[in-house]
This record gives structure tokens, sequence and C-alpha cells, in this order.
């Protein structure tokens, strides 16, 4: 299993241009899963122990809203990377994630990642500094988002 | 300079407040456009407004328009057979690149990145890339808007990816029935094919999003001197005279609106410009 999985890290992007070495740790915590459409990764308030590299297919964040149900906010798709609440207390997702279509991913357990972290503290360095690149780049897109700048343009 | 006379023949509902106009000439035509290009248009007792061209062929033009001023307004709500006065076209275009001579095989990459009502100057490129395959390698239009009703032109996404573009959209805010992707339109880069270095890219759109997917596409490794925005500013004579859409050393009626990022982008980066 970890052979495979290990070819599938180095391809995707989110782990790009890391050493062979890390990657080979990076594996043992890894596996691959088939999320299948409409199924639920996780639920909002839920243990939040696992992350995904999504390879293929797309997932929905979403919201529960009283009155409205699960408002859908986001949805993630090929190359990117799903959770990260698994990397900070008190470890619990803040949306819940459902698949929209089959999805291939590459899931990582969030404790024995941690572990690692700790204990080699520069694929610790490397992996949380991609992390804080993706949350700025979710956050910085949500601001763009906030401006509603489509409701004033023209052509 | 002088406002020649078109009839609207067609009017076609794209969204509740965008609609595409297709109009003919009366007497003498406009001369060949290019995509990318813009005319004014005169409402008789109105008023007079730059619009990118969306479209046309046979002497046609047409102009996709939201109703967002007196203007605008004008030109949505007129039935068919009301006559406007059109002159230009004007400005630079987008310069699509000639199609690959001999028997050599495309090496360039197209990406059409388009947010809200700027798919429309970009939709006669899309048409033009699309007309003659292996122009390109490949073609990629990503479009974003804010809601799936706010999408225009929804009716040819299909004849674009039966041409062989890969077609993706997104939405900011999604309704209920809406499978596709939420998000902002720069992400969906990530699921495009191309390949950074022999890509050219055409982006229109708000101006805070074109320059997020400028930045986005040069991380991507795309040169700057090879992503086009279309900028929008103040133009009212359309021919550089009055100087009212100056943005620094350029005139955008004359100069644009259709200007590479390694020029727009450090104008756009600069306050009060």
């Amino acid at each position: 299993m970890t052979a495979p999985t290990l070819d599938l890290m180095a391809a995707h992007p989110f782990l790009a241009g890391m050493s062979r070495q890390q990657l080979d740790r990076l594996a043992r915590w890894s596996h691959r899963s088939l999320i299948h459409a409409g199924g639920r990764l996780f639920s909002e308030g839920g243990r939040a122990e696992r992350f995904w590299l999504i390879r293929d297919g797309q997932v929905a964040l979403d919201v529960h809203v009283p009155g409205r149900g699960d408002v859908l906010v986001e949805t993630l798709g090929p190359g990117t990377v799903l959770g990260w609440s698994w990397l900070f207390p008190p470890y619990r997702w803040q949306f819940g994630a459902t698949a929209l279509a089959h999805t291939h991913a590459i899931e990582l357990d969030g404790a024995g990642v941690r572990a690692l972290c700790e204990e080699d503290p520069e694929l610790g360095r490397e992996l949380y500094r991609r992390f804080i690149a993706v949350v700025v780049d979710r956050l910085q897109a949500t601001r763009v988002r906030l401006l509603d700048l489509y409701a004033g343009d023209q052509s | 300079m002088i406002p020649q006379p078109y009839r609207m023949v067609d009017r076609r509902v794209e969204t509740t407040d965008t609609v595409t106009v297709t109009l003919e000439p009366l007497e003498t035509e406009l001369g060949r456009w290019e995509p990318g290009q813009f005319t004014m248009v005169y409402v008789f007792g109105v008023g007079e407004v730059p619009l990118s061209i969306s479209g046309g062929s046979c002497g046609l033009i047409q102009h996709t328009v939201r109703d967002v001023g007196p203007v605008t307004h004008a030109i949505s709500t007129a039935p068919a057979g009301t006559v406007f006065g059109l002159h230009g076209p004007y400005g630079q275009g987008w310069q699509l690149a000639p199609p690959t001579t001999g028997d050599l095989p495309p090496k360039a990459d197209l990406v059409v990145l388009a947010g809200g009502i700027g798919l429309a100057p970009l939709r006669p490129v899309i048409t033009e890339a699309l007309a003659r395959p292996g122009r390109f390698r490949r073609v990629c239009v990503l479009i974003g808007a804010r809601r799936p009703a706010d999408l225009i032109f929804t009716y040819e996404y299909g004849g674009w990816r039966a041409a062989g573009a890969q077609v993706l959209v997104t939405v900011d805010r999604a309704e209920s029935g809406w499978r596709g992707p939420v998000g902002l339109v720069t992400g969906l880069l990530l699921r495009a094919r191309f390949a950074a270095p022999r890509t050219t890219a055409y982006v229109c759109g708000p101006e805070v999003m074109m320059r997020f997917a400028a930045r986005d596409l040069s991380h991507l490794g795309v040169p700057a001197d090879r992503i086009r925005v279309s900028l929008e500013r103040n133009m009212q004579c359309g021919t550089g005279w009055c100087g009212h859409c100056q943005l620094g050393p350029l005139l955008v009626c004359r100069d644009g609106p259709v200007i590479g990022w390694d020029v727009a982008g450090p104008l756009l980066a600069t306050r009060e410009l």
C-alpha cells in the first residue's frame, strides 16, 4: 500500500518538491481512499483526525444554517487539500464535507502526522509552511468573494 | 466619429439584468472589428456608452449589456427594431496569435478567464480560437459568476466543449440544484489543463478579480506579457482625444482596453491612477 501511495503523494501539487525521504515518512500515515458521490467525510463539530489530498473528484464544504439546512460555502477539487482542523486544538471540524462526485484522495492520519512533525522538525516546518500557504490562499479568495465584485461589474 | 444607424434585429435575455442585442447596419457598416474591441453606442436622446463587442458576423454586431445606468437601461429595455447610433470599432483587441503554419502541431495553450459579464468581450475570441481546430494545443475557458442565474452565454458552453475546449464554471454562491464548483474563479486554474510557460491568458472581469487572476497565472509560470487583461475606465470619446480614460501613460480607449499584464500590472498597483 505504501509504495503506490508514495508515488501518488509525490504527484500531488500540495506535496510537490518534498524530498523522497519526507514523502516516505508521510506515506506511512496515509492510504488511498475513494469517497462515493454523496458520501459524508465529516460533519461540523466532529473530531478532526484526518485530512485528504484530493486527486480527482469534488468535495463540498458546508455549514448548517437553521432554517436553510446545510449551506454549501465552497468546493474543493483535484490538487487541493481538504481539512486543517486536525492541526490545531480543539481538533474539531468547523465545517462539514460531502463528496459531490466520486472522489479519489490520499487520506492521512492527523495524530500520526502531528507526531511525525514533532519528531522531525524540518518536515514539520515544511508541512506547516504549505498549510499556511493554503490557508492564506483560501482567506484571500474568501475576502475577494466578500467584496461581491460581480454585483457591480459592467461590459 | 459620426454614428452610423444600426437597427436592433434580435434581443436575447441572458440574465435578469443582462441582454445580448444584435444590431444590423442601416447604411454604412462599421469597419472590420477584432475580438476585444468596443464601439460607442448612442441611444438617441439618452446618451452614449462604450460597449465591448460580444459577437456578430456578416455585418451584424452583438453587444451584451448589463442594465446599470440610463443608457444601458435604454438599450436593455429597447424593443426589437430600435435604431441606435454606432461608431468605432475602437481600441486594441486581444490580438489572437495567428494559426500555426504548415504541418507543425500547435504548441501554445490558451486560457480564457472571465468573471461575470467579463465573458462578453471574450466570447468572440473563444469563437475564433475554436473555429480552426489545431490553432491551439489546448483551450481552457474558466468562468466565474455570482450565482448560477448570473451566468451568461450558457447556451454556448456545450458547443465550446464539443469544439475541444475545457470549459469550467464556478459560482460564488450556490443555489439548490447547482452541482458545479463553488468558489473564486481563480480556483479553477488548478483544474485547468495547460502548460503555463507556453500559455497565453486572456482575462476580463472586475479589476480586483483580474489582479488575483494575473497574480495566480504568474505564479503558475505564465509570462506577464502573455497575460492580457481588458481594462475598464471612463471612456467618453473612444479615440483618445478627451483623456477621461487616462491610466498613467495610457489612454485606455486608444492603447487598450486590452493590455498586457507586464504594462497593466504596475499601473493597477498604483493608487489614484
